[in-house]
């Protein structure tokens, strides 16, 4: 089969399966990707997480967007169709659902399945922070640790009890980060 | 900015180029900017969004994009808000692909220090909407332990246990079950003081 379509076939699947987001899409694209394809090296696969961590944006769309250019030997698009592959099967099924939700909001189905799902999402916020307060994000000795915890505390100060922009707040972050570590 | 496809384009832009650490660490940018800001939505509609965005597959980010920009000027909204978010992502990638190796990012001291301040940031980040989107979906005493008994067993890590999907689709259920047998309960309060 043509790489283009095995390309485009596996991130259509990955997009429509990967539920969870970030993080948890990591584990079905290494098994996809490495395990099934074998596109690229488990070491190449945590040199694209290591940087994904390091660049902006949603880890599914710069996994997709790196390996679609590799594999298909340097081409643009080949990044552009593992991209829009990724992306397209859940923007139609999120189109759907925002118009099926806005136009049955009184009816006592989507009222009752919402009033359910609310604090569900607080849960899962909160289960996201937990799962990132890890080595990989603090450090693992101890000053490290401390002054990461430090960081942490400030800007959860600032954003919880002042007007500043998360975007300052990352940006100051960035900064200390460069001076004190 | 006029005109409201720019503005889309531009939020949606700036909140892809800034979010470091997947969609979760959107969501204080995206509600600053969407709610806060322009006041595209309200902060219920907010919490709403999130838990469509988060029960459906695939990148939360862009399917929240998708929402608003939906909400707000239909098919197209939604295309360019969708676009804003990917493209920075894109852009970056395609670069470091095309002119550089991932060990000249990786080894770099420089980025590493920076991005050792900015890891525990966007920990903050997070953690702000678990409190913001708490007092939006009024949780009180009794409900607490909704988020609570959810966010340490998706932590847990145990197999099935930990799948989110899990969550959703008990909320929505238990939701639906519960509003019904309350509904229920009403008309009858209403039969017996007749």
């Amino acid at each position: 089969m043509n790489i283009y379509i095995k390309l485009i076939l596996t991130y259509l699947k990955l997009g429509l399966f990967g539920f969870g987001g970030g993080y948890a899409m990591l584990s079905l694209i290494q098994q996809e990707v490495v395990q099934r394809h074998g596109w690229i090296t488990l070491s190449e696969f945590t040199d694209i997480v290591a940087i994904s961590q390091m660049t902006p944006g949603p880890i599914g769309i710069n996994s997709a967007t790196y390996i679609g250019y590799t594999i298909t030997g340097g081409n643009v698009l080949g990044a552009a169709a593992a991209t829009a592959a990724v992306v397209i099967p859940p923007y139609i099924l999120m189109l759907y659902a925002s118009h099926f939700v806005r136009r049955h909001q009184e009816s006592p189905i989507i009222k009752g399945v919402f009033m359910g799902l609310r604090p569900v999402v607080v849960g899962l916020i909160a289960s996201a922070a937990l799962l990132l307060m890890n080595k990989e994000n603090f450090g693992s000795e101890t000053v490290e640790c401390v002054k990461s915890i430090l960081i942490c505390v400030v800007t959860f100060f600032f954003a919880h009890f002042t007007k500043v922009h998360p975007i300052l707040l990352i940006i100051v972050a960035g900064l200390a980060g460069y001076f004190i570590f | 900015m006029r005109n409201i496809y720019l503005r889309l384009f531009y939020t949606f832009f700036k909140i892809g180029a800034f979010t470091f650490g997947g969609g979760w660490a959107m969501i204080s940018l995206i509600q600053k900017e969407v709610v806060d800001k322009h006041r595209w939505v309200t902060k219920e509609d907010f919490v709403d969004m999130l838990a469509v965005a988060q029960s459906l597959p695939g990148i939360l980010a862009v399917n929240f994009s998708v929402a608003i920009g939906d909400r707000l000027r239909g098919f197209k909204g939604s295309l360019v808000a969708a676009l804003g978010t990917i493209l920075p992502s894109f852009i970056i990638i395609l670069a470091i692909a095309i002119f550089l190796t991932p060990d000249t990012i990786k080894n770099n001291e420089t980025l590493n220090s920076i991005f050792k301040g900015i890891r525990p940031a966007v920990v903050a980040l997070i953690i702000a909407p678990v409190l913001s989107t708490a007092k939006t979906a009024k949780i009180n005493a009794k409900t607490v332990v909704i988020p609570i008994a959810v966010a340490l067993l998706i932590f847990s890590g145990i197999p099935y246990i930990s799948n989110p999907i899990v969550y959703i689709i008990l909320g929505g259920l238990g939701g639906y079950i519960y509003y019904t047998w309350r509904l229920g309960k009403d008309a009858q309060g209403i039969k017996k003081k007749n």
